[in-house]
């Protein structure tokens, strides 16, 4: 049984990790084609960074999935700080029910319906374009969101509720309450939420499909619109970048982890021992 | 002494920011483009970046700065729907004869004013007045292309590459890739058949999807960009694509794979046009862009980049091009076509009613479903 659950777990890994190591080998290759090597270059590198749309699209990806990050971060954590509050079960199970809407609906709902409501208003407004940037940076705003709550609340709800009333008891404002007894203790909530956030919108394609406008296209975006022609290495080049600045993200984080985790073991020994002499 | 210089430097700053404001007193223009993708000479692989040659060419032109946004789609489809939705203004878009026909029909274009265009009259007499712009009033041709048939010739016997019986042929079972599109699939059966690609009749339709279920036992399967790797690689033997698309093939075909090409006696021919739609914000300019693209040089450098043939004399008679492309791309590329129009009007796909769409498209499932 152990052995066969074994064989599984390594069959999972080779299916998923094949596609990426055969990702990363034909990227050095030589040829244009993406199925036969033939031979060690470093040729659709230097061609990726001459490509100034492929690279414009890249920056517009980050640009997007930071800010989209970091607004649907203070805004979840506002609003889950609030839902946290709310006495009225009822109100409280319905607000729960709106925040995960976008998370229940089918991309291609969300996407078509903001782009119809982009579209609505813009023609309110009289406006030629009404998709832009600032729309897709709503649209991606939306869909984080409830990821963002999803993260937060759970955290709120484990915090002692006595801890913000004894900074407050001490002669903290509420603001300062906040800052200083709350946010320290649902912290790791808020980072993944703005991990998740960062990620979500990065490689989300069919809501920014349906909410991009002129000249502004992100990554995946621009890949899909490739396939009329083929996908040149240049692609597999960039794959291999990104995979490998995450992977040494990771890494560090990781490491960091493990240094803070020993440091808090660290002084928790040193804790006992000063104990034990007394 | 601090609070001097502090306000010095702000003094310059001030001073520095006025300077950029009148330097920069004529306004950018802007124009935005939109066409398919991987589909304009981008600079990459040392060629020439059309987008960044036509700001510079306009900015010494015109002495006022332009700045092209340029969007890309993956289908005529996608294009449409954007499009019709009134969310985004473009300036200049790229579509397909049959789309061009529908967007004339929805009055979604503009008639262009070829005072703006000179460089029309590169354009070869072949590609006017074609159905999807009778009047010329409309559109620009920017490529066309057949479907051709493409096999290697380490596998498939040369005897048996004929007409689309090849596409049929029981011996190549499991290496033949078909469209993974539904007209484009039914075109397939339809010309085998010497059926109308464009027919309202049912019953014909009926008779394609039975020959293509006869098919289907022998296609390894149904690809569209797929069809690159598969054939490269020696995976497939036979598939069926666009002439232009052979080539990039050719270029990285694997070590013991001989890919071929030709042509079966009734095949489809497509158009990809500029015009002008309707939400379009400075038409001059649009205009002016057009006509930049139909000069030798873009022309020259994006029919080398695409692959397809170029509907511009400019291009096929320049002999640096010629040379390029070498002698047995030419012949494919540009077959020798007695009457371009007459066979063009017969054999090319046009828009069809929602209703046998949503015909065909039913078809295309029962088929896709077995």
């Amino acid at each position: 049984m152990k052995r066969a659950s074994k064989i599984y777990t390594a069959l999972i890994m080779v299916f998923l990790f094949a596609p990426i190591a055969i990702l990363l080998v034909f990227s050095f290759n030589r040829a244009k084609s993406l199925s036969v090597f033939s031979g060690f270059s470093l040729y659709w590198y230097r061609e990726l960074f001459r490509d100034t749309e492929t690279l414009k699209a890249v920056s517009n990806t980050l640009i997007l999935a930071v800010s989209a990050a970091l607004i649907s971060t203070v805004m979840g954590t506002a609003a889950a700080v609030g839902i946290n509050r709310i006495r009225s079960r009822l109100l409280r199970s319905a607000l729960d029910s709106v925040t995960n809407i976008p998370m229940i609906n089918p991309d291609i709902i969300t996407g078509i319906s903001l782009m119809l409501m982009f579209v609505f208003v813009g023609r309110l407004f009289g406006a030629a374009t009404s998709l832009s940037f600032w729309t897709m940076l709503i649209a991606h705003i939306t869909f984080c969101l409830p990821y963002v709550i999803l993260q937060v609340l759970p955290k709120l709800q484990q915090m002692d509720k006595s801890l913000a009333e004894a900074a407050m008891d001490l002669g903290c404002t509420p603001l300062r309450a906040f800052f200083k007894a709350e946010l320290p203790e649902i912290m790791p909530g808020v980072i993944t939420g703005l991990i998740m956030a960062f990620t979500l919108s990065l490689d989300d394609f069919v809501i920014s499909y349906f909410t991009s406008g002129n000249g502004f296209q992100t990554l995946p975006i621009r890949i899909y619109n490739m396939t009329k022609k083929t996908v040149t290495p240049k692609m597999y080049a960039l794959a291999t970048i990104i995979f490998f600045v995450i992977l040494a993200l990771l890494l560090v984080s990781n490491l960091y982890d493990d240094e803070s985790a020993q440091r808090r073991r660290d002084a928790k020994n040193k804790k006992k021992t000063r104990e034990v002499k007394t | 002494m601090k609070k001097i210089t502090a306000l010095l430097i702000a003094a310059v700053l001030l001073c520095s920011l006025a300077l950029t404001g009148c330097g920069g007193s004529s306004k950018t223009l802007t124009l935005n483009v939109y066409n398919w993708g991987e589909y304009i000479s981008d600079g990459s692989e040392d060629t020439f970046n059309t987008i960044r040659e036509f700001e510079k060419w306009y900015e010494e032109t015109y002495r006022q700065k332009v700045k092209v946004n340029y969007t890309t789609f993956a289908s005529n489809e996608d294009m449409y729907a954007k499009l019709s939705s009134g969310a985004v203004s473009f300036d200049v878009v790229v579509p397909s004869d049959y789309m061009i026909a529908r967007m004339r029909e929805n009055n979604m274009l503009l008639e262009l004013d070829f005072k703006n265009i000179p460089n029309y009259e590169n354009i070869d007499p072949h590609f006017r007045n074609l159905y999807y712009d009778p009047d010329n009033r409309y559109t620009v041709p920017y490529t066309y292309g057949v479907t051709g048939i493409i096999y290697n010739a380490n596998v498939v016997d040369e005897a048996d590459a004929n007409d689309w019986d090849l596409l049929w042929n029981e011996k190549y079972k499991g290496q033949i890739l078909q469209f993974n599109n539904p007209r484009d699939a039914f075109g397939t059966a339809q010309y085998k058949l010497g059926l109308d690609i464009n027919s309202g009749d049912r019953a014909e339709w009926d008779k394609a999807l039975a020959e293509l279920k006869k098919q289907a036992p022998l296609v390894k399967s149904y690809v569209m960009d797929e069809i690159y790797n598969m054939m490269e690689s020696g995976e497939a033997a036979v598939a069926v694509y666009y002439a232009g698309d052979y080539f990039t093939m050719l270029d990285a075909q694997a070590e013991g794979v001989d890919l071929r090409f030709y042509y079966p006696e009734h095949t489809n021919y497509f158009i990809d046009a500029m015009c002008i739609p309707t939400c379009c914000q400075n038409k001059e300019l649009a205009e002016i862009f057009i006509n930049y693209m139909l000069s030798p040089e873009p022309a020259i450098a994006n029919a080398e980049f695409i692959y397809y043939a170029s509907p511009n004399t400019a291009v096929y008679t320049d002999e640096g091009y010629i040379e390029e492309m070498g002698e047995e791309a030419m012949q494919i590329l540009y077959p020798e076509i007695g009457d371009f129009a007459a066979l063009y009007n017969e054999y090319a796909f046009r828009s069809m009613d929602e209703e046998m769409l949503g015909y065909v498209n039913s078809l295309w499932e029962t088929l896709k479903i077995n």
